[in-house]
């Protein structure tokens, strides 16, 4: 990208899942950086983790100076995360100090500099062979001390020393009203500068980090959603990899035979899909067939109800004829039910990153995705989906989400919102004819396969799902429910009676060529009986001249000498 | 404290340096002119070089340099900077109002 017109910056990983991907491979190293936020908002956490990360994985040793709590306060709170700061310490890989700084019982007589603190972190850098620093709430130090002249030039020769030791610090501070910090630290620290931020927008709470600023690198912009999980301090990027993640050619069954053959055969694996309908229009019905189709072939799939609970999902699909418990039963599909309003957004994703890690599945359910929203789907739940269904494309599962809409003319307004994430977009839509209401399916998008663009018409029966094919009447209307029966029907009956008339001129046609054929037989008779007299008079005549011959030969004996017939001639 | 009846108070002064600097030198002929001016006879002071100590540095939770610490009479009190102002240093040791 940018990085590779600019000197290559050499880079420390932190280690903090996503962090390393937004940062382009961690902070600054050799610098110090700045973390900034409001109390509460995990700076402490941040540093800490960034410390005991380089211990674990980078075999760098680090020291962890706190201005505020106590060592034994943090080792608290990180043995919750699977740290034992007393081990590393034990070990020689970890310093962890408090400087208390007691303003009321500290007066100010004349110059001085802050060499204490330089020894003590001197010290304990050398103790250990330290290459990763935190010194967390050093804006306290400001807090500590009156000449505020003195304090600038001694913090400005902390920040050069930590850097002339090649030192990766991270330099943690309370945001300030207006500014990154109280005491203007950013001044001091030009390198790279993280903020934190905790709000609460919707009544949902969201943690967000931003990379402010980082020199000579390219970084995500955005604002991060970031958790604290089981596994500590997690951020959410949309992974730097972006769109390239592998895909895949492998078609996979819905479960509804007549759906694969409306999407060419079935959608891909790895792909995301939308079902988006009213209310009541089937759409986790259409999704528990793909989860049975999966577990039949002994995937394991990953089913968040985010509105009805596992146990009223299951025993309303086995009225479809889909029996989802001994899925159950068999640990294939994992059911999680979620109150969506019970956390965060970016504590759903970190759930679902989790869960996702925990279960690897190969089809994900999120029934409905419209629930992480208390109003409609805005920005920031988008911008969480977004994440969702990157995570699963890159770990290359089949996602189904189920979207709620409202109805009305903008009725797919939200689902088309999202739309934009999925690569098929089935619409379910209620189809309101003659007093009757059944449930239609199309195919609003199916990148990259040949897909029907007709309405199908959706039925449950007590066997599953069934697409009927599309039946119109002589104006071209999509005839549902009963009265394509009675459409039908009439077809056959209409049918019934052609296949009569036929049947009749069929007849009168074989009367025909009877009556033909008999006056052919006629013809034919009159005509031989013609050939037969014609042949009898022949036969008289040749016997007539036979008998004429004869007479003229007597007559001649009669009247000559011997002589036959000689005339005399001169 | 000034009835001749009971023992003077004790004081106790620990002095932080750090290194031969001017402001530790200072720190050094300051506090000692201070005792002898406001002190006399009732004063222990020990200089703690912490170039040559480092570890020293943590008991007495020393940050800035020099810093006075006042060990006896309890409470512990500190008092930074290079005493170049008698004053403030005089009420840092209470023996002064503030």
């Amino acid at each position: 990208m940018i990085d590779k017109f600019l000197p290559r910056l050499d880079k420390c990983p932190t280690g903090i899942a996503g962090f390393d991907d937004i940062s382009g491979g961690g902070l600054p190293r050799g610098r110090p950086t700045l973390l900034s936020g409001y109390a509460g908002t995990g700076k402490s956490l941040f540093a800490l983790e960034f410390i005991l990360h380089g211990i674990e994985r980078y075999q760098e040793h680090g020291v962890f100076i706190s201005f505020e709590e106590s060592p034994k306060d943090l080792a608290v709170n990180v043995a919750s995360l699977g740290f034992d700061l007393a081990r590393y310490q034990a070990d020689g890989q970890l310093r962890v100090i408090q400087i208390e700084l007691e303003p009321q019982a500290l007066i100010e007589a004349g110059e001085f500099d802050l060499d204490g603190l330089f020894i003590r972190l001197g010290a304990a850098i050398d103790a250990v062979g330290a290459k990763r620093i935190a010194l967390d709430g050093a804006e306290n130090l400001f807090a500590a001390f009156t000449d505020m002249r003195i304090l600038r030039a001694e913090f400005h020769r902390l920040m050069r020393w930590l850097k002339e030791r090649g030192l990766t610090a991270i330099i943690t501070t309370e945001r300030g009203k207006d500014a990154l910090s109280r005491h203007g630290l950013e001044e001091y620290i030009a390198d790279c500068v993280i903020a934190l931020d905790h709000r609460i927008e919707r009544e949902l709470a969201t943690r967000r980090l931003r990379i402010v600023k980082y020199r000579g690198s390219a970084h995500g912009s955005n604002e991060y959603p970031f958790v604290f999980e089981k596994q500590g301090f997690s951020v959410m990027p949309i992974t730097s990899a972006g769109l390239s993640y592998a895909v895949s050619s492998e078609q996979v069954s819905s479960g509804i035979v007549s759906l694969d053959a409306m999407v060419a055969g079935g959608v891909y694996r790895g792909s995301s899909i939308l079902v988006s309908g009213t209310s009541g229009t089937g759409k986790s019905s259409l999704a528990v067939h793909m989860v049975d189709a999966a577990c039949r072939r002994g995937e394991h799939c990953l089913y968040l109800a985010m509105e009805e609970s596992p146990d009223q999902i299951e025993r309303n699909m086995k009225s479809i004829g889909i029996d989802l418990a001994q899925w159950r039963r068999a640990g294939l599909l994992n059911f999680h039910a979620v109150r969506p309003t019970a956390s965060g957004l970016e504590m759903h994703l970190a759930m679902l990153t989790r869960l996702v890690d925990e279960i690897s599945p190969k089809l994900v359910v999120v029934d409905p995705i419209t629930a992480f929203a208390t109003g409609a789907i805005d920005e920031t739940v988008k911008l969480m989906l977004v994440r969702a269904v990157d995570l699963f494309k890159t770990k290359g599962i089949t996602s189904l989400l189920t979207c709620l809409t409202s109805g009305g003319t903008a009725e797919e307004a939200t689902a088309v919102g999202v739309s934009s994430l999925v690569d098929v977009w089935l619409t379910l839509r209620n189809l309101e004819a003659a007093g009757e209401r059944t449930r239609g399916l199309y195919v609003s998008k199916a990148r990259g396969m040949a897909h029907s663009n007709q309405v199908r018409e959706f039925i449950l029966t007590n066997a599953g799902v069934r697409l009927e094919d599309v039946v119109l009447d002589e104006h071209g209307r999509i005839l549902t429910g009963s009265a394509r029966q009675f459409h039908e029907e009439l077809t056959r009956a209409e049918q019934k009676v052609s296949a009569a008339d036929q049947e009749r001129r069929r007849a009168a046609l074989e009367r025909k060529r009877h009556v033909l054929e008999e006056k052919v037989a006629v013809l034919h008779a009159e005509f031989e009986d013609d050939v037969r007299a014609l042949d009898a008079e022949l036969e008289r005549e040749a016997l007539r001249v036979q008998a004429s011959g004869r007479a003229l030969g007597d007559m001649a004996t009669q009247r000559g000498s011997g002589q036959t017939t000689q005339h005399t001639p001169r | 404290m000034t009835d001749p009846k009971m023992k003077p108070t004790q004081y106790v002064l620990r002095l932080y340096i750090a290194g031969q600097t001017p402001k530790s030198l200072a720190a050094v002929s300051n506090l000692n002119r201070i005792c002898e001016e406001f002190l006399q006879g009732q004063y222990e002071v020990e200089v703690i070089d912490l170039l040559e100590n480092p570890h020293l540095a943590e008991g007495d939770q020393i940050i800035a340099i020099p810093t006075l610490v006042r060990k006896l009479p309890e409470p512990i009190r500190k008092v930074i900077g290079d005493l170049s102002d008698t004053e403030k240093t005089l009420i840092g040791l209470q023996l002064k109002p503030r």
